[in-house]
């Protein structure tokens, strides 16, 4: 009895220690915008070579904060790191998936994508500045549409996050009253006075889903999982768009990342006659010199499968892989930084 | 363990009715030793309590002073909450947390007196047991129930059958008029203080129930021999003897208000602004922390932690003010 019990406490030991040596998951964490896409990677890759992802989808800035903490092999954010902060830190930053922010509203009578809105229409709604949904601006964009007499109640993350920097970032873009009185971040004074807020893209989908006369912003993803009435935007080239994976990467093709040191740029607005103007990349921020290199390499070999073999995964949740030439770059000039 | 011998050695002088012996010398000893030790124990649990709780409030203080440093006491009533600029203040948090618990109160605690009048005194006994239960059950269901029943069934029940009706009978009235301006899109102060009502009206009704049942039946029913009808009773006899019972019930129940915030966060509108009618989105400091706490870094990370302190102090003193309050109505009474 009483050896059976050891042998079997030296079993579970062995196998604790064995599993230990083989299955060192990686660890992630940050932003929630591309957490989806990590897990179903991170599935695959499980399968293939046996290593895991333990991603906590906590946010952009606390995916920052876990880096700095070194609490985790990578971080990862959608607003980009500052290339001076990442020289202080000693890190390296690389996009890593691309997507869209969308705007999503509820108006009885009509279509997903049936209205049209441009930048400073949009902007003037988020502003309060128009504050029916019949105003003439929003009628002149809509020919032919009857608007209804309805307040519009704008809908906004009430948590900071990397959404509704990429949101204000493109707001600033387009509208210089906006640039100069909110400007832009992960977390703003939003000004209109029937703005609410909701937590996570999951809370802003509920409160739009709710509110009559509702508009407000969420990743693609939450567009089409909850079948939501989005508006088509017109671009930086005078075109009106539909948001889907073709549309952001054409954004992403125009796109020059090495212009900017950590190439932390931004694509809203970006030019292209097929370009959704609130496309945004999503980040992952590593250490040049890691204190743990086994867990670096390790990283580093994950990305490296993903952008390999995650392609046809990505199209699947409607994210956009980086193409061939992007990744290539990434290789020879940023994880060549990093020390092996 | 030490039963058996207890019991033996308490017997033992009854048959020999002699001088202590050896043996009961050294049980009472250990028994002295036992009650020193369990008194210690017990009493080293308690001061537990009193350190966990002075460490709280040194260690929310500490992680707060930052914000306390940079805008002093005016951190209190400014009216900003601009994460960008990282100005700061907590006034509209204040706010909102004081409205949305005050309106529950407001809506609870008459109700919660109904229910608990009725199931003690005019209650059929039949349906005395599964009414209480019913109660019981109620404030058993988690919070976040209530939040998302808030935000899915009553937010926009909310807004088309109250808000707008009673906006357009009541919004261009003079003087109340602006209580009912604004937005009508089913969230704010008013959303969140009545989804909060529910919440707290079967806490403050159980308890009021549970302490008016300790009234002893000898005073009722003197009341009653006396010819007092049963508002009378209650009111003169009831009422009096569970005051305290009665206050604490309501205490528990704005306690429960101003530190709820799964509930709040789903229907108060979690907008940074001062609230300036019932209607209004506003947001409440648990709400707030809720909400940012994750996402926060540096500075603003430092005002979350001094909402959390003042939080706290708005609690101390809401229980110490409703402490003194009683004491003050003993010392009137006499007692």
């Amino acid at each position: 009895m009483k050896r059976t019990f050891l042998k079997t406490v030296a079993i579970v030991l062995a196998t604790v220690a064995v599993g230990g040596a083989f299955a060192a998951d990686i660890t992630g964490a940050g932003a929630t915008f591309p957490f989806p896409m990590y897990a179903k990677w991170a599935e695959a890759y499980k399968k293939e070579t046996g290593t895991g992802l333990n991603y906590q989808s906590i946010g952009s800035s606390g995916g920052i904060r876990q880096i700095r903490a070194k609490t985790v092999a990578f971080g990862a954010t959608d607003a980009p790191v500052s290339g001076a902060d990442l020289e202080k830190d000693g890190m390296v930053q690389f996009p890593a998936i691309i997507g869209g922010t969308v705007p999503v509203i509820n108006l009885e009578g009509f279509k997903p994508g049936e209205l049209r809105v441009n930048g400073t229409v949009l902007a003037e709604m988020f502003l309060g500045k128009i504050s029916k949904w019949n105003d003439p601006k929003l009628a002149a964009l809509n020919p032919g549409k009857t608007l209804p007499n309805q307040n519009i109640t704008v809908v906004h993350r009430a948590d900071g996050s990397g959404t509704t920097f990429n949101w204000t970032d493109y707001l600033a873009a387009v509208s210089k009253e906006w640039a100069d009185t909110v400007g832009k971040g992960a977390a703003v004074k939003w000004p209109a006075a029937s703005s609410v807020g909701g937590k996570g893209n999951e809370g802003v989908a509920a409160n739009v889903t709710r509110v009559k006369g509702a508009i407000g912003y969420v990743e693609y993803a939450y567009v089409k999982k909850n079948n939501m009435n989005f508006l088509q935007l017109q671009n930086a080239d005078g075109k009106f768009v539909s948001p889907d994976d073709t549309t952001f990467a054409a954004a992403a093709a125009n796109a020059d990342w090495f212009s900017v040191p950590g190439m932390g740029i931004s694509m809203v607005n970006a030019k292209g006659a097929n370009s959704w103007p609130v496309s945004t990349a999503s980040f992952i921020l590593m250490y040049k010199d890691p204190a743990d290199k086994a867990q670096s390499a390790e990283v580093l070999k994950f990305f490296d499968w993903a952008f390999k073999n995650g392609k046809a995964m990505a199209a699947e949740l409607d994210y956009v892989p980086l193409p061939d030439a992007l990744t290539a770059e990434i290789r020879s000039k940023v994880w060549s930084q990093i020390k092996k | 363990m030490s039963v058996g011998t207890t019991m033996s050695a308490q017997s033992a002088p009854a048959r020999t009715a002699d001088a202590p012996t050896k043996s009961m010398v050294s049980i009472a000893r250990r028994q002295r030793l036992q009650d020193i030790f369990f008194h210690r124990l017990t009493q080293s649990l308690s001061l537990l309590v009193l350190v966990a709780l002075l460490a709280i409030i040194v260690s929310l203080f500490v992680y707060a002073w930052p914000a306390f440093h940079k805008f002093g006491v005016q951190f209190i009533w400014r009216v900003e909450w601009d994460i960008i600029n990282e100005e700061f203040g907590a006034a509209i948090a204040i706010v909102g947390t004081l409205a949305s618990a005050g309106i529950a109160l407001v809506i609870a605690v008459p109700l919660a007196f109904g229910i608990a009048l009725f199931l003690t005194e005019t209650c059929p006994v039949w349906l005395r047991r599964p009414l209480g239960t019913a109660v019981e059950l109620l404030a058993a269901v988690p919070s976040i129930i209530y939040g998302m029943f808030g935000l899915f069934v009553f937010a926009p029940l909310f807004a088309d059958y109250f808000q707008m009706p009673v906006q357009k009978l009541l919004g261009s009235m003079p003087l109340v008029g602006f209580l009912f301006g604004g937005s009508t899109n089913g969230f704010g102060i008013l959303a969140a203080g009545i989804v909060l009502a529910f919440m707290v009206l079967p806490f403050v009704a159980a308890v009021m129930r549970d302490v008016f049942e300790i009234v002893p039946p000898i005073l009722r029913e003197s009341a009653y021999g006396l010819g007092c009808t049963t508002w009378e009773v209650v009111r003169r006899v009831v009422l009096p003897y569970t005051q305290k019972g009665v206050i604490g019930g309501i205490m528990l129940g704005l306690g429960r208000a101003l530190g709820e915030t799964m509930a709040v966060t789903f229907v108060i509108g979690n907008a940074n602004r001062m609230p300036t009618s019932l209607f209004s989105p506003g947001t409440s400091i648990a709400s707030t922390l809720a909400n940012e706490f994750g996402e926060a870094a540096d500075f603003h990370l430092s005002t979350l932690f001094a909402l959390g302190f003042l939080l706290f102090v708005i609690t101390f003193v809401v229980l110490s003010a409703a402490k003194i309050l009683m004491l003050r109505a003993e010392k009137a009474k006499g007692l």
